[in-house]
C-alpha cells in the first residue's frame, strides 16, 4: 500500500498521445493505396524521406532544447507531421525539398515555441507553405495521374523514383507533369476562357481533379473512420467544408461564368485531406466546440477567397496558418457557458 | 466507464460484528467538514449509543459510540481525510461486555405529533448525518429547506461510480426503510413531494422501490429511472437532470427549492425514529482486487478498515492502493488503521490491473485535444484551466470559472497526455480558498485596528477635556 499520495480519480480511459497519433496514421491508408495507384508506389519513398528528416529535426531539437529525445519521441506527433507532409507535396516531389519542408516544420513550426503541445501554428503548414514560398516551381509541379498520364504504371514508378531521388532528366518532365484543376481554372480564367472550355481540359476528373478527386475520396473515408474512433470531432471538418461550400455557391450564383462550381472545390487540391487530417489538428486549433465551428468556417471561407481571388492556385495552408492566428480570439469569445452560469 | 460492481451489490449483505476498540474520528468527512468536540474524558466508562463528541457547528452532527466500554485515549490517528491524522475518540470494549444501553424512547409514529421545529430538535442529538459523502447534519439541511421553503425532496440513488453499490444493497434490501424516512423526511421539511431518483443500472434496486410504493400508496412520492452515467450522482446535477432546473453554479439544490438526501441518510432517519438508534453504523462496499469476497458490509462507525478487508477475506495479491470512496474520487488512504466514517460509502483495495496498470508513460504536455471539455459534466473549458494555472493566472482562472469545478475526475479520465488536471484543479483551489480567508481575516483585523484607533483617540480626548476642566476649576478656586 505504497502510493498512498496519489490523488483521484484513481482509473484512466487509456487513451495516450501515442495512440491518437496512431489512428491518424492508420486513418491515411486508404490515401496511401490511392496514391499509389495513381503516381506509382513513390509515396513510401517520400515518406521515407519525409521521416527521416522529421526524426533527425526532432532529436536535434530536443538535443538543443536539453530535453530527453526518448520520451519526447515516443508520442509519434513527429510521425503524423512527416506523414501529412509527405501526402500534400507533390507526389513525384525531390528529396531535398522534401527534406527541406518537413524540417521547417518540425524546427520552425514546432520547436521554435517549445514542441509538443505549445506550437500556435500547424506545423505540417508552415512547412508547406514556406516549401511553396522557396521552391514556387516544383511545388507546383504536378504528376499527372495514371488514367491520364502517357506513362503507364510501372513507366510512371520508375519516373516517379527517379524525380524524387533527383536523377530525373530534368528535359523529360513536361511528359509527366500537368497543370492541376485549380490551377487550369486560374489560368484558363486568366486567359480569358469561358467555363465549360476550361471544365474541358484535361486537368478535371468525373466530379474534381483529376486523379486528385479519388484521393480526396480516399482522405475522406479515412476521417471518417476518425470521426467513428471519436479521435477528431465532426465541427472542424464539417464547417471547413461547409464554408468553403457555402463560399462558392455564393460566387457560382453571383458569378457563374468565372467561378467553378462547389464539388469541384470541395473535391480538389488538398480540401479533404486538409478538413479531416490538417485543419482538426488540435494543438493550433480552437478549444471549445462552437469555437472549432467558427475555426473551420473560417479555413473553408479563406480558402475559397484565397482560390478565386488570390494569386496562388491553392490556398489551404495558408488558410490555416491564418486561422491559427485567430485562435486566441476565438478562445477568448467561445467561452462555453458553466452549469448553472448565466453567459457572460 | 466499464462498471465493476454487478456481482458485489448481487451479494448478500454481510452484517459485521461489533469491533472491540473502535477510532471515533472527529472528523467524518472526507475532506473540510467540521470538527467535533468530545464530550467525554478519558477512562470515561460509556455505554454503547452513547454520545462521544459535540459539532462546534450547527452543520455538523454529534458522534456517538457502537460500542461499550471505556475512554482509552484522545489522541490523534490516522484517518480518512485529506488532511491525514487527526483528533479521535478511541473506545475500547471492557473485558465483560456492558448490558446493551437502552436506546432513548424511540419516536414512532409519534413524530407526527410532533410539531417540525420539535422533532428536529430532536434530530439533533441524533448524529444523523448525509451518508453520500459531505457528512452534514440531518438536522441542518432539514431546517435550512424549511426556511427557504423547498417544495421538492430529492433522494439521491443514483451511485454512478464505476465500484459503489452500498446504496444499491440498501434499496434492495430496506426500501420500505428508505420510503418510511422519506414520508419523515416530507413532513419535517415541509416539501410537498419527493422523487427517489435511482440509476437505471439497478433494475433490482427500482424493483424494490416500486414495489414497497404500491405498498405504501403515498402519491406524493415518485420513483424515477436516471441514466447511470458518472458523475450523475452529484448533487447539482442530480437536480438538473430530476427537474431540468440548473442550480446556480456555487449554489445549494435549495437555491431552486429541492432538498436533496441520500437514500441512505432517509433509511438512517427512519430507523431512528422506529427504533431509537443514532447514527452508529452505515452500509460500505468492500471490494477491489484485494480483497476475495468483495462485497457489501453494515459495518459500525470506528471500525478499523483493516477489519473491513479482513472481513471480506483477504486476496491474493497484495493491494497497491487503499481508496476510500470511489475510484474516481475517492482518497488514498496510507494506513489500513484509519476508521470507516460515517461519510465513507466504500473501501477499495485496489490492484495496479483494478487501476490499469501504470499509466503509459510520464505526463506530456496538453494537446489541446479538447476531450477534457467534452467529458466535462459541468461545461468547463479544463485544457485552458489547465493553460491557465501553468501561467498563473488568477483572472483568467476566475474568468474560466474555476470555482465552478466539482473534481468529479472526468478530464483526468479522459486525458490523452496522463495530466493530473483534477489533482492541480483540487490544489488552486484550496489555495484560492486559503488566500480568500486570509484576506477576510486580513480585513477583520485592520477594521478592528481602525476601532482601536478611534476608541484610543475618544479616550484620549475625554482625558483631555477632563484635564481641561479641572484646570479650569482649579483656576477659578484660585482667583476665587
Amino acid at each position: 500500500m505504497n502510493e498512498a499520495s496519489a490523488p483521484a480519480p484513481h482509473l484512466s480511459g487509456g487513451r495516450s498521445v501515442a495512440r491518437v497519433m496512431g489512428l491518424v496514421l492508420l486513418a491515411l491508408l486508404p490515401y496511401a493505396l490511392v496514391h499509389a495507384w495513381l503516381y506509382g508506389p513513390v509515396l513510401p519513398l517520400q515518406l521515407a524521406v519525409a521521416t527521416a528528416a522529421a526524426l533527425g529535426a526532432e532529436a536535434l531539437a530536443l538535443r538543443l532544447r536539453n530535453r530527453d529525445p526518448g520520451t519526447a519521441l515516443r508520442d509519434r506527433s513527429v510521425l503524423v507531421t512527416a506523414a501529412l507532409l509527405a501526402a500534400a507535396l507533390p507526389p513525384f516531389l525531390p528529396w531535398w525539398i522534401t527534406v527541406f519542408a518537413t524540417a521547417i516544420a518540425v524546427l520552425l513550426g514546432k520547436h521554435a515555441f517549445g514542441g509538443l503541445g505549445q506550437n500556435p501554428f500547424n506545423p505540417a503548414m508552415v512547412g508547406y507553405a514556406t516549401a511553396l514560398l522557396a521552391f514556387p516551381q516544383e511545388m507546383t509541379r504536378w504528376t499527372l495521374p495514371v488514367t491520364a498520364s502517357p506513362l503507364d504504371w510501372s513507366a510512371l514508378a520508375s519516373t516517379g523514383f527517379a524525380s524524387v531521388l533527383g536523377l530525373a532528366n530534368t528535359a523529360a518532365i513536361d511528359g509527366w507533369t500537368g497543370a492541376t484543376a485549380l490551377e487550369a481554372l486560374h489560368t484558363g480564367l486568366a486567359q480569358r476562357l469561358t467555363m465549360p472550355e476550361i471544365r474541358a481540359l484535361p486537368a478535371f476528373g468525373t466530379f474534381g481533379g483529376a486523379g486528385v478527386e479519388w484521393l480526396a475520396l480516399a482522405a475522406l473515408l479515412g476521417g471518417l473512420a476518425l470521426l467513428l474512433l471519436q479521435v477528431i470531432r465532426w465541427q472542424v471538418p464539417v464547417a471547413v467544408l461547409a464554408g468553403l461550400a457555402t463560399a462558392a455557391a455564393l460566387g457560382r450564383a453571383f458569378d457563374p461564368g468565372a467561378h467553378a462550381g462547389v464539388l469541384l472545390h470541395l473535391f480538389a487540391g488538398s480540401t479533404m485531406l486538409g478538413a479531416f487530417f490538417i485543419a482538426t489538428d488540435p494543438v493550433s486549433g480552437a478549444a471549445s466546440a462552437r469555437g472549432r465551428l467558427v475555426f473551420g468556417a473560417g479555413i473553408g471561407v479563406l480558402t475559397y477567397l484565397i482560390r478565386a481571388f488570390g494569386v496562388h492556385p491553392d490556398g489551404f495552408a495558408f488558410a490555416v496558418l491564418l486561422m491559427n492566428l485567430a485562435v486566441p480570439l476565438i478562445d477568448r469569445h467561445t467561452l462555453t457557458q458553466v452549469h448553472g452560469r448565466a453567459r457572460t | 466507464m466499464p462498471s465493476r460492481k454487478r456481482e458485489v451489490a448481487a451479494r448478500p449483505l454481510l452484517v459485521a460484528p461489533r469491533p472491540h476498540r473502535v477510532v471515533l474520528a472527529l472528523r467524518q468527512s472526507i475532506d473540510g467538514g467540521v470538527d467535533l468536540e468530545p464530550c467525554i474524558a478519558p477512562g470515561a466508562r460509556i455505554r454503547p449509543g452513547d454520545c462521544v463528541a459535540r459539532p462546534r457547528r450547527a452543520d455538523g452532527a454529534a458522534l456517538h459510540t457502537p460500542i461499550g466500554g471505556i475512554v482509552s485515549t484522545l489522541a490523534r490517528h490516522p484517518l480518512v481525510h485529506a488532511d491525514g491524522p487527526g483528533p479521535c475518540v478511541i473506545v475500547e470494549a471492557g473485558s465483560s461486555p456492558d448490558p446493551e444501553s437502552a436506546p432513548s424512547e424511540p419516536l414512532g409514529d409519534g413524530y407526527r405529533a410532533l410539531a417540525p421545529e420539535a422533532l428536529l430538535e430532536r434530530l439533533r442529538d441524533s448524529g444523523l448525518a448525509g451518508l453520500g459523502g459531505a457528512a452534514f447534519a440531518l438536522d441542518a439541511k432539514l431546517d435550512q429547506a424549511r426556511n427557504r421553503g423547498c417544495g421538492l425532496l430529492l433522494l439521491n440513488g443514483a451511485e454512478c461510480d464505476p465500484w459503489i453499490c452500498c446504496d444499491d444493497r440498501l434499496m434492495r434490501d430496506r426500501a420500505a426503510e428508505i420510503l418510511d424516512g422519506a414520508q419523515v423526511l416530507l413532513y419535517a421539511s415541509g416539501a410537498a413531494r419527493c422523487v427517489v431518483a435511482v440509476g437505471d443500472d439497478k433494475p433490482e434496486a427500482l424493483g424494490a422501490l416500486g414495489a414497497g410504493l404500491a405498498a405504501l400508496g403515498d402519491e406524493r412520492i415518485t420513483l424515477q429511472a436516471i441514466p447511470a452515467l458518472y458523475p450523475a450522482g452529484a448533487e447539482n446535477l442530480l437536480v438538473a437532470t430530476v427537474t431540468g432546473m440548473a442550480v446556480p453554479a456555487g449554489g445549494l439544490p435549495a437555491d431552486v427549492g429541492v432538498l436533496c438526501h441520500n437514500v441512505a441518510s432517509a433509511a438512517a432517519l427512519a430507523r431512528f425514529v422506529r427504533r431509537g438508534e443514532p447514527l452508529l453504523r452505515r452500509i460500505v462496499t468492500v471490494t477491489g482486487g484485494g480483497v476475495a469476497e468483495p462485497c457489501n458490509i453494515e459495518a459500525w462507525i470506528g471500525t478499523p478498515l483493516a477489519e473491513l478487508l479482513a472481513l471480506a477475506g483477504s486476496g491474493t495479491a497484495p493491494p497497491e492502493r487503499l481508496i476510500v470512496g470511489g475510484a474516481m474520487s475517492g482518497l488514498a488512504v496510507a494506513d489500513a488503521s484509519a476508521p470507516l466514517t460515517k461519510a465513507a460509502n466504500c473501501v477499495i483495495a485496489a490492484t495496479a490491473a483494478d487501476l490499469g496498470g501504470p499509466r503509459s508513460g510520464p505526463e506530456l504536455p496538453c494537446i489541446r485535444c479538447g476531450d477534457c471539455a467534452h467529458a466535462c459534466p459541468v461545461d468547463l473549458q479544463p485544457q485552458l484551466l489547465h493553460w491557465a494555472l501553468r501561467a498563473g493566472d488568477p483572472l483568467a482562472l476566475a474568468r474560466l470559472r474555476l470555482e465552478d469545478c466539482i473534481e468529479c475526475g472526468c478530464c483526468d479520465y479522459v486525458c490523452p497526455s496522463g495530466i493530473p488536471l483534477t489533482a492541480r484543479f483540487r490544489a488552486a483551489r484550496a489555495a484560492e480558498l486559503r488566500r480568500k480567508e486570509a484576506e477576510a481575516q486580513a480585513r477583520d483585523w485592520r477594521e478592528r485596528h481602525a476601532a482601536q484607533v478611534v476608541r484610543r483617540e475618544r479616550v484620549a480626548a475625554a482625558e483631555r477635556a477632563q484635564f481641561e476642566r479641572a484646570r479650569a476649576e482649579g483656576d477659578g478656586e484660585a482667583g476665587a
